[in-house]
């Protein structure tokens, strides 16, 4: 590991519970860069998770840290934040956690403008029960429980944070890892509720049920289905079919919810409010 | 010990007469519990506040028996009037309550809601009225007291209308006696 | 000065938080408990203090972990079904070993229920609603004064053994009015105990309770609902696990001389004592005068922490009475932990189940056929 990055990670609680080819660790790392890049105070800054395999990286940083339950992350991370307003507070969290048993919890952090950045953890699949279907899974996938392949539909988590108030939505993959740090930078310095979906490969529990072959298979799978923003930009909806946009989604400035409850206290306290 | 019961209809303010009340024997230096009926029955349906006033500790604080009853319909009359003590008061607004009859007890008639419509200009003093009527007939707190109470409850720029509405129910009370 | 004041249960609770240094509240809006969350959101900015209405009760249970790691006093408050939802994070916050207060005013259930009536059958959820073994606090007023001043010592339990505290009201206490006095003096306030420098945030004092440093200064510890040793990270270890089990029970077991609270009428001499608790106290202690008018020896033994269960004081309270009636409004929660430490022929259950309170004349009615 960078020498310079050595000390966001607790180094005695690695090597982490991952499986070879897993694509957290990437996302880790982007996060630890895009820490190291805006010059964060560690002693500032809170990771929170929920529950699954991405959420296991709170144990793995050095900051203040909480393991919370199940799709609860950021429900701890709103009352940390409304708290304490000076720390820079980050929930990781995977799809399942955060559109199924979290579901309710994200669109109201998002219609809320709260000031917290949500890096979601995508790899189509609930990786730590084993390779159940999860709100992300796509039509037709094969899981433990759609063995005859899926019937749902997957929700689009940047189209639901936008449609629920996020301030900031972006998109990127493990394979593209320096666009990827960008995004995430962008996203904590956005004063605002933020999310940056994380396209991860699981190679374990949804590739090999899917036949996607092994880890670099499905990273190459990111780098050939997915198309920048700007590319997009410049095609017609058809040819988009089966595309995968990422990069930088949306993005507004809106009242932010702490900045306004402290006006709420200024204005009741005549100015005198902590 | 007296317990008073005060009854109508959802939206004719017995919840605040019977924490007015309350609030002027606290004044005066008695133990007072004051509790009400809540939910769906509260709106539209029969309202009903209890006071209890006593020289010492209030454990129960539910009325039993009733020293005192304020009925504004005659649902409400019919309701709360069946379990009285031996020599209870009972008010009734003879605006809405048309031949209330007793077994036991003592009949006060007054057209409370009429007065406050006719001499105060709105039906929304009607309970103000009828907490006058109840002190007038009963004496329960002294008439200073129960001024200073309604005075601390009322929304600012009303009061001189509801003392009005207080007097106008010491009067119509002290009269029927 | 003191300051007397004629208010609901409600707001003498929520006059207490804020007296205990509370300043922080989330929740969700459900009768009988509502006017807690309303007149917080009024009151706490006034002082600088945060309040959130959240999108459901496990949301709330969230924020106020969020918020008590951050370093603030934070308490929730609900009823029933809101109760319900907040135990998969009560259940956290006794391993993370979080301080809050969990206000839960009392309705009928199972389910939706009787929503604006009273009742008293949440004393075993309260104990063991959430899954898993863990001692928890649960302290239940009986008067409007009393959920002012149980309140602030609600607050002050949670910060001294780091664990949530059950707050248990019911609805004939939360709705009523009486007089609160507001004693001029300052309340003792506990602050949670911060960690000595090298001192690990899960390693026990001698008192079995760990010290717990806020969010943003530097301490780097991590929080989570898996079993973890005294670093705070997970272990698989069985030793630790029974390790940590035991200790939840035990820091407060071994402190109940902190936590132990009741109240007594002529138990003295009693030969019939009622044990009761919450807005049936109120019942029984006008059925032990009017008992005592008819000259039957009759108590009352009033608890005010129910959990842990006060065991040991109800054996001596007891070692010389006929007979204990058990007056509560559920089906014999408290009774059934009563004939486990006196046996069934020495307790004789007085219960209601319809949402009205018991009255007094009931009780006495119980004692009398007994006296027969």
């Amino acid at each position: 590991m960078n020498e310079t990055l050595k000390k966001y990670f607790r180094m005695n609680r690695l090597p982490h519970i991952w499986c070879p080819g897993c694509g957290n660790g990437i996302v880790v790392g982007a996060l630890v860069r895009a820490i190291d890049k805006l010059g964060l105070n560690p002693d500032k800054t809170s990771i929170i998770s929920g529950i699954g395999c991405s959420s296991r990286s709170s144990g793995y940083l050095n900051f203040d840290t909480v393991h919370t339950a199940h799709g609860r992350a950021l429900t701890f991370a709103t009352g940390l934040k409304l708290a304490r307003p000076d720390l820079n507070v980050i929930v990781l969290t995977g799809d399942g956690d955060a559109t199924a048993i979290g579901g309710n919890h994200f669109i109201h952090a998002a219609r809320r403008n709260i000031d917290l950045t949500t890096i979601v953890f995508n790899n189509n699949i609930y990786g730590m029960t084993g390779g159940q279907y999860s709100p992300l899974t796509p039509t037709h996938s094969k899981a433990t429980t759609s063995p005859y392949g899926h019937i749902e539909n997957p929700f689009d988590i940047t189209e639901l944070a936008k449609a629920s108030g996020a301030s900031y939505v972006a998109r990127g993959t493990t394979y593209h890892t320096l666009e990827l740090i960008n995004l995430i930078a962008d996203a904590i310095s956005h004063k605002g509720f933020s999310v940056v979906e994380a396209i991860t490969a699981c190679p374990i529990s949804f590739g090999r049920q899917n036949k996607l072959g092994n880890a670099p298979a499905m990273m190459k799978w990111q780098k050939e289905n997915t198309i920048s923003v700007k590319a997009a930009s410049k095609l017609p909806a058809e040819q988009l079919a089966g595309k995968v946009v990422i990069g930088e989604l949306y993005r507004r400035q809106a009242p932010e919810y702490t900045a306004e409850y402290q006006k709420v206290i200024d204005r009741v306290t005549g100015g005198n409010g902590q | 010990m007296r317990e008073i019961l005060l009854s109508g209809s959802g939206g004719q303010g017995m919840i605040l007469a019977g924490i007015i009340l309350a609030e002027a024997a606290l004044r005066e230096g008695k133990e007072v519990v004051q509790t009400q009926s809540y939910g769906p029955e509260a709106r539209g349906g029969a309202s009903k506040a209890e006071v209890i006033i006593a020289n010492k500790k209030i454990s129960f604080p539910h009325i039993e028996k009733p020293d005192v009853v304020l009925a504004m319909t005659e649902e409400a009359f019919n309701k709360y009037t069946k379990c009285l003590k031996e020599n209870a008061a009972v008010i009734v607004d003879s605006t809405y309550v048309k031949n209330p009859t007793l077994t036991r007890g003592d009949l006060h008639e007054v057209p409370i809601t009429a007065l406050a419509e006719k001499e105060v200009g709105s039906p929304l003093f009607s309970n103000i009225v009828a907490l006058g009527v109840l002190i007038g007939v009963t004496n329960i707190v002294k008439e200073s007291t129960i001024k200073e109470a309604v005075l601390a409850r009322v929304p600012k720029g009303t009061e001189e209308r509801n003392l009005k509405a207080l007097e106008l129910g010491f009067i119509a009370g002290k009269n029927i006696l | 000065m003191s300051q007397t004041m004629l208010v609901q249960g409600n707001h003498a609770c929520a006059l207490g938080a804020l007296a205990a240094g509370v300043r922080f509240f989330a929740g969700y809006p459900i009768t009988p408990s509502t006017e807690i969350a309303e007149i917080l959101a009024k009151e706490l900015p006034k002082v600088g203090g945060k309040f959130i209405q959240m999108e459901d009760e496990i949301a709330s249970m969230g924020a106020i972990c969020g918020a008590s790691l951050g370093g603030f006093k934070a308490i929730t408050a609900t009823s029933g079904p809101g109760f319900s939802l907040m135990q998969e994070l009560i259940g956290y916050a006794s391993l993370a070993e979080i301080p809050l207060v969990i206000v839960n005013v009392q309705r009928g259930g199972p389910s939706t229920g009787q929503p604006t009536s009273p009742s008293q059958s949440d004393v075993m959820q309260a104990r063991w609603g959430s899954h898993g073994d863990r001692g928890v606090i649960a302290l239940v007023p009986s008067s409007v004064q009393e959920s002012y001043q149980l309140m602030i010592d609600a607050v002050n339990l949670a910060e001294r053994f780091r664990t949530p505290v059950i707050f248990l009201m019911d609805e004939v206490v939360g709705h009523m009015r009486e007089k609160l006095v507001i004693p001029k003096t300052t309340p003792t306030i506990i602050n949670r105990r911060k960690p000595e420098p090298g001192e690990l945030p899960y390693a026990p004092g001698p008192d079995g309770v760990p010290a717990l440093p806020p969010f943003g200064e530097g301490y780097h510890f991590h929080v989570t609902g898996l079993i973890h040793d005294e670093t705070g990270f997970p272990t698989g270890s069985p030793e630790v696990t029974e390790k940590t089990i035991k200790r939840l029970h035990q820091k407060l077991e071994n402190n109940m001389d902190e936590i132990l609270r009741y109240d007594e009428l002529h138990s003295a001499d009693a030969e019939y004592l009622i044990i009761s608790y919450g807005c049936s106290a109120r019942s029984a202690e006008e059925a032990v005068r009017m008992a005592r008018e008819k000259g039957i020896k009759a108590g009352l033994l009033r608890l005010i922490s129910i959990w842990p269960f006060p065991s040991d004081l109800i054996e001596e309270k007891c070692a010389r009475v006929k007979k204990v009636f058990v007056a509560e409004m559920n089906y014999g929660q408290v009774t059934g932990e009563v004939t486990k430490v006196l046996g069934r022929s020495k307790v004789q259950p007085v219960l209601r189940v319809d949402t009205q309170m018991i009255t007094p004349r009931q009780i006495l009615e119980a004692i009398t056929r007994e006296g027969n």
